[in-house]
């Protein structure tokens, strides 16, 4: 039998029964417009997301104190490990492929500016941080490359912060009071926004030294680096680990690299993205039940037909073609509709929701279409095999 | 051409054994006209499915043109109904959504003959039959007698040698059966062996060779 005939009466038989293969194949078409719909909800958190962690650029290791064991636990809890100084990381500095070398402390505080005051975090951080968190400065400058051990009063504003403080005033020169102690205004940083719930514009950026005594800390929250693109990453944790271990006297750090928190980030929302995947493939299920029904009550209806079609000299093979192809054209027709469907449907979705993030991916959208031909396939198998097995004599013979 | 020896073909009813045939001896050379006759349940329409090997016996051998055709494959055998033997149903069996010429052309689908070469035979055998002014017409929209006719050229679409009917004007008023007959008949006369089965005692007379059935046995047969 040549293709085009196959399609040829699969379709008139389809055709012939227009309302009932129109609703089976809905079946499919709601399935795979979910499909779609849902990854492409799924692609699009998952690509937020990423975006989110690598604004602040790839090449970034963040060394906490403490040894996170397997457990989870970690060390420091039980004070057996040494605190992350100032002076740690200047001597990080000397490592070659060290691009900039941020200390970091955070506390909350109390913060006046003549008679306007705000209670918000105070990052202490060093001078070295716009570089290595590509950030830029609006108006003013950063804090200077002052001695890190006794750095000069200097702060410099997040913009929401300056807004609050100065509201229309220049900044720039005044004084203001952070947990008692007085500073200078020397800068204010462009808009960052809020990333992942933090709000990195409603704050102010001192010496970390200074935020130490502040906060009455010993250890520093963090030590982040940049290194150069293109170092290997295990040669860049070797280096830090060499160094802290003789300052520290042991391997009393965590050790966290941007790949790594990537690489663990990326999978986990893989498996998000598959598992809304799944939660699609449910309804596509229930679409191939659809077609084993209305394919079983068909060969019910024409058994006569089979019987016939065997007398005029069909092959067993080809009466399994003949209604396996019935099957594969209601599955692929709802599956093309649904990725009609799903795609509108998302496109309607970015406009009326343009914060949602949404990422059609022709990835899920050809594996959609793939999915719904090989649920055509096994939800047709059954029925068409019964067909094929029949007893021309009894098929011819049927009511 | 075809020779029947010690054919048997039973049912397993329950616990029952039915013998639809029992025995059946039979010769048939090319170009013959045979009607089947007997009463109700005597195994003339389970003789003409093994002829038309749509039926398999259950002990006995069956040669058509000196091939024993009893062991082919499920394929070769439809390649043997496809190609030699043409079927007429008492219920004419067309496809309803097709039209009269697409229910003529499937054998000629199933064969995988070009669409040029199908329509131009499709088209000689209805105007043969008389029937090529209802190519375009639904099964429902034909009278018995045309539905038959179309049934008819769908059964020598590809020129068989052998024409089975069983009880071909059973579901047709006279005039129509008559007409039916006649074209068969006509078949008959350019050389197909026609194999009928009937109830209709007249229309078995016609016949050269007329078999008599009973209880799975031909009990006797008559010539014209
Ligand atoms: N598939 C089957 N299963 C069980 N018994 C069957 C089957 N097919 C035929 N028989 C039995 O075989 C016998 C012969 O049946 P067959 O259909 O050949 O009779 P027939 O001569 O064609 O009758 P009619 O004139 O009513 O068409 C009957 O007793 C019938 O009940
Ligand atoms: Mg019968």
């Amino acid at each position: 039998m040549r293709i085009q005939d196959l399609l040829n009466l699969t379709s008139r038989s389809l055709i012939a029964h227009r309302l009932r293969s129109l609703l089976t194949s809905l079946g499919i078409a709601i399935g795979v417009a979910a499909m779609v719909l849902l990854t492409s909800i799924g692609e699009g958190v998952h690509q937020f997301m990423l975006a989110e962690f690598t604004q602040f650029g790839t090449t970034l290791v963040g060394i906490n104190p403490g040894k996170a064991t397997t457990a989870g636990t970690s060390m420091g809890a039980f004070g057996t490990s040494r605190p992350l100084t100032i002076a740690d990381a200047e001597a990080l500095k000397r490592l070659p492929y060290a691009r900039a070398v941020v200390p970091l402390v955070q506390g909350n505080a109390e913060v006046e500016a003549g008679n306007r005051r705000r209670r918000t975090t105070i990052y202490g951080v060093g001078h070295q941080m716009p570089k290595a968190f590509n950030m830029a400065v609006k108006s003013g400058r950063f804090l200077p490359d002052d001695d890190p051990t006794a750095p000069r009063a200097f702060a410099v504003l997040g913009s929401k912060m300056r807004h609050e403080l100065f509201a229309k005033e220049n900044p720039l020169g005044q004084r203001i009071t952070i947990g008692g102690s007085r500073y200078r205004v020397i800068g204010v940083m462009a808009s960052k926004g809020s990333i992942l719930g933090f709000d990195l514009d409603d704050t102010v950026y001192i010496p970390a030294a200074r935020a130490l005594s502040l906060f009455n800390n010993e250890s520093l929250v963090e030590i982040d680096i940049m290194y150069a693109e293109g170092t290997p990453v295990d040669k860049v944790v070797k280096g830090i680990e060499d160094i802290l271990k003789a300052r520290h006297g042991r391997d009393d750090v965590t050790i966290t690299t941007q790949a790594q928190m990537l690489e663990v980030l990326g999978s986990i929302l893989n498996v998000l993205t598959f598992a809304v995947a799944a939660i699609g493939g449910i309804s596509l299920l229930v679409g191939a039940i659809g077609i084993i029904t209305i394919m079983t009550i068909s060969i019910n209806e024409r058994t006569n037909e089979i019987g016939l079609l065997r007398a005029l000299g069909a092959k067993q093979s080809q009466v399994l073609t003949l209604f396996l192809g019935e099957a594969v054209v209601l599955a692929a027709v709802g599956g093309l509709a649904g990725l009609l469907l799903g795609v509108g449907i998302a496109q309607l979705l970015h406009i009326v929701l343009p914060e949602l993030p949404i990422h059609i991916s022709m990835f899920y959208i050809i594996f959609a279409e793939m999915v719904a031909v090989v649920i055509g396939i096994l939800a047709g198998v059954f029925p068409a095999r019964r067909a094929a097995k029949m007893d021309p004599v009894e098929a011819l013979r049927a009511e | 051409m075809i020779t029947l020896k010690n054919i048997h073909r039973n049912f397993q009813v329950g616990d029952q054994l039915v013998h639809a045939l029992d025995d059946v001896n039979l010769t048939i050379s090319a170009g013959e006209y045979l009607s089947i006759m007997g009463p109700s349940g005597s195994g003339k329409s389970t003789l003409l499915n093994l002829l038309g090997l749509l039926d398999r016996p259950s002990a006995g051998s069956y040669h058509l043109n000196g091939r024993d055709v009893t062991s082919l494959s499920d394929i070769e055998q439809a390649q043997v109904r496809n190609q030699e033997i043409g079927f007429v149903f008492q219920m004419f069996h067309l496809v309803p959504r097709l039209t009269a010429a697409e229910n003529v052309e499937l054998p000629l689908i199933l064969a995988g003959i070009e669409p040029a070469q199908r329509h131009a035979q499709v088209e000689a055998v209805m105007q043969e039959l008389h029937i090529s002014d209802r190519s375009h017409h639904k099964p429902d929209q034909l009278s018995g007698g045309q539905r038959q006719r179309v049934a008819i050229a769908r059964a020598t679409i590809n020129q068989p040698k052998i024409l089975l009917a069983d009880e071909p004007t059973g579901n047709l008023d006279r005039k129509s059966g008559q007409d039916v007959i006649h074209l068969l008949e006509d078949l008959n006369r350019r050389g197909i062996t026609l194999i009928m089965v009937t109830h209709d005692a007249e229309i078995g007379q016609r016949a050269q060779r007329q078999l008599h059935m009973m209880d799975g046995a031909i009990t006797h047969e008559q010539s014209a």
